[in-house]
């Protein structure tokens, strides 16, 4: 695998039961192409954090996951409405979603935190008003 | 222990199993999902009275052994199809969530 292999998804904005579809699909590819399962562990759960927070908080958004033979990089971005302070959004607990989302056992403040406990290291770059993208990488050990 | 022997020491019933000899390693409770998936364990028996479709995908990304629903819960019929789509491990326990967990702890010891 010298070429990265590129998987490319739209996260339905306004679905919220099939959110966690494309990191469905991810974990089933990066089985196939048999990485270690602690990778794709924390591959298709820092994926389908994401892919919550993008219809809780954004619309919906674009995903686009990178596997090469070291590492794997997970691309989100949304057009939504940015998120006005990351130090605080990071903290465990801290939460903006709306009482609907509890109910169905999400908004518990812990999104971005797993998302970056499940990986190497995580960028969010966030423009208020234009939209968010978090880039996040996972070694492959 | 497998989930199979897990089942019949605790008393639960299978909804769906279609890996019954998958090997138990430890057990999470709890109902917010991001917390299941910031602390279970992969192999975990994952015990919960919430009963929507976002439990199957967490169950599966997180590759627990089973969910295990206390207290009698109705599993709706999505639930049912989506653990069949991904080949997740269902059981159901006729008891409340504490005595679930201890029951489930005194396996495991």
């Amino acid at each position: 695998m010298s070429e990265a292999l590129h998987f490319h998804f739209n996260v339905d904005g306004e679905n919220f039961t099939s959110a966690g579809e494309a990191s469905v699909q991810v974990k089933k590819k990066l089985r196939q192409l048999g990485m270690p399962p602690e990778t794709i562990r924390c591959v298709s759960i820092a994926m389908y954090e994401g892919e919550i927070n993008m219809v809780i908080h954004a619309g919906g958004g674009n995903a686009d996951v990178y596997v090469n033979e070291d590492e794997i990089v997970i691309v989100l971005e949304d057009h939504g409405p940015g998120i006005p302070n990351v130090e605080l959004a990071m903290q465990e607990g801290y939460s903006t979603a709306p009482e609907t989302i509890r109910s169905l056992g999400f908004g518990a403040g812990m999104g971005l935190p797993n998302m970056k406990r499940y990986t190497d290291d995580m960028k969010i770059d966030t423009v208020i008003g234009t939209g968010t993208t978090i880039t996040m990488k996972v070694y492959v050990k | 222990m497998t989930v199979n022997e897990l089942a019949l020491a605790c008393g639960f019933e299978a909804v769906y199993l279609p890996d019954g000899e998958r090997e138990v390693g430890g057990a999470y409770a709890g109902d917010l999902l991001s917390w299941v998936m910031g602390r279970a364990s992969a192999d975990d028996v994952f015990i919960t009275i919430m009963t929507n479709i976002n439990v199957v995908a967490v169950a599966s990304l997180a590759d627990v052994a089973c969910v295990v629903f206390a207290e009698d819960v109705t599993v709706p019929q999505d639930v049912l199809d989506a653990a069949g789509r991904k080949e997740i491990n269902l059981l159901k326990s006729h008891v409340p969530m504490f005595e679930t967990c201890v029951a489930v702890g005194r396996c495991l010891k």
